[in-house]
């Protein structure tokens, strides 16, 4: 993919200089809610084979964060850059005609591809069995289809063996969250986007989840959650928002 | 918004082209089996359309030739509301559980995933009121000239008050209360099918052809199931990115 108009880099300083690994740019970003400004000025970059947790208090805007990446929310200020390539339309379009404007869907689609987010809410239906929520939210993407032996293995790895034919409302919270994440182990995806993937997870889980995320970080992928626990990863990179409030200026980060 | 990504997927590549009717496959398939398994949601429409109906002889008046007046406008009233009834948990449940999340960011178009949505929801709703309403035609005492008009028109109108009726679902999935709402934002939608719907029957009864307006209610469904999709696609893209 070429960049058509090389002086979008020019035209604004970057707070961290993208390199050949950086896969996304933040820059300059702020995100409100209503009139109330949650966040401004992150400027951060995500390299492939980073793992990094977004913390901050509760309401600071973490999961506002998140969407604002996988564009959920497009009401954000600032740049957000996939590969180099702006995602927001409405910044194209304010400075070039439609040629250009197009191909910024485009990009949008070939960061969606490369996309997994998991969210708050999983996606998991309560009258569904694990197998059957597990083969629609993998083949939802349309990358790849995965055959039923594929996500009984996945199933497996999350320890739901023996489960799959129960139906989501016989299972807890926990395994219902599990089902959900049984999608890091089908998925190509570059780049994982979790929105609190500890929540309702046993001790064992969760080292076997920090894992998962280790080898896809060495495989070239990139990991971005939110949390607050503290993660037992060494690579672990930290993206304080308390850090970009303007009026409490460090105060929340303890 | 979802057009412009339906032409992306299109032009990448073959393999997404081909795994586009697996995706609306699957997607057909996973809302029929949540529609089986919460047969109440599927039963509440048409117990709702049987009950009215067995209370009409008994509220207005028992005697045929009365009856068989009101049946075309009546039997259409209510399947209308049998309709409206459904609609409010169509996308309620994926809204609440994240699927609708899921399916905003997949790299199929939500054009094709919405429509397949709705075509279940017609399956389990509009279907099978269309399929029970000449058993009730009976008991308002509709001419028999009135059954086979009332049954294509139905099964035309109801097609189309579904993908009508998804719109306004759409645009009110994310309030806490949209149920209100949403009945004034379709019952003026829903006029005109109920108008050509219900002259179908009656025309029929009275003798007259009945092919105009039965096309006129072909045209509604050809133009809701094309362009609606578009519209419920953005409204639903609207409530979650909120």
């Amino acid at each position: 993919m070429v960049n058509k108009s090389p002086n979008y880099f020019s035209k604004t300083s970057l707070g961290d200089a993208p390199n050949n690994h950086s896969l996304l740019t933040f820059n300059q970003v702020a995100c409100h809610r209503d009139e109330r400004v949650l966040f401004s000025g992150v400027n951060y970059t995500i390299n492939s084979g980073d793992i990094v947790q977004i913390t901050g208090a509760n309401g600071i805007g973490k999961t506002t964060l998140l969407r604002a990446i996988i564009g959920l929310l497009q009401d954000y200020e600032g740049d957000i850059r996939w590969r180099g390539q702006s995602l927001d339309g409405r910044a194209i379009d304010k400075n070039s005609d439609n040629d250009i404007d197009k191909d910024a869907d485009n990009y949008r689609y070939d960061f969606t591809s490369e996309l997994l987010f998991i969210g708050h809410l999983a996606g998991v239906k309560q009258s569904l069995t694990p197998r059957e929520n597990l083969q629609f939210l993998a083949n939802l993407h349309g990358t790849t289809a995965y055959s039923l032996g594929q996500v009984d293995d996945a199933l497996a790895q999350v320890g739901l063996y023996g489960y799959e034919d129960m139906p989501g409302h016989q299972l807890s919270a926990g395994q219902n969250r599990r089902i959900a994440l049984a999608r890091l182990y089908l998925n190509q995806a570059t780049i994982w986007v979790l929105d609190e993937p500890y929540t309702a997870l046993d001790a064992q889980a969760i080292k076997k989840l920090e894992a998962l995320f280790v080898t896809h970080a060495e495989q070239g992928g990139c990991v971005v959650f939110t949390s607050h626990q503290a993660p037992a990863i060494q690579t672990l990179r930290i993206l304080s928002l308390s850090d970009y409030v303007d009026d409490h200026k460090g105060n929340l980060d303890g | 918004m979802g057009n412009s990504q339906a032409e992306s997927s299109m032009n990448t590549s073959h393999s997404s082209a081909t795994s586009l009717y697996s995706t609306l496959f699957s997607v057909f398939r996973r809302e029929l089996r949540i529609a089986f398994r919460q047969q109440s949601d599927m039963i509440n429409p048409i117990l709702f359309f049987l009950m009215v109906v067995t209370m009409m002889p008994l509220g207005i008046s028992p005697q045929a030739s009365v009856l068989s007046e009101l049946a075309p406008g009546l039997l259409w009233v209510i399947a209308l509301l049998a309709c409206l009834l459904s609609l409010d948990g169509l996308f309620r449940s994926d809204y609440e559980d994240g699927t609708l999340e899921q399916c905003i960011l997949s790299t199929q178009p939500l054009y094709f995933i919405v429509l397949a949505k709705v075509v279940v929801h017609w399956l389990t709703t509009g279907l099978p009121l269309t399929l029970v309403a000449p058993l009730l035609g009976v008991l308002l005492s509709l001419p028999a000239d009135g059954f086979i008009p009332l049954w294509l028109s139905l099964m035309l109108g109801t097609a189309t008050l579904s993908f009508v009726g998804a719109i306004g679902a759409a645009l009110t999935v994310s309030l806490r209360k949209g149920g209100l709402l949403l009945s004034l934002i379709i019952m003026p939608l829903y006029v005109p099918v109920l108008i050509f719907g219900a002259s179908t029957v009656r025309y029929a009864v009275e003798g007259v052809a009945y092919g105009s307006t039965l096309a006129v209610l072909g045209g509604f469904f050809a133009l809701a199931f094309v362009l609606a999709p578009l519209a419920i696609a953005g409204a639903l893209r609207m409530s979650v990115e909120e």
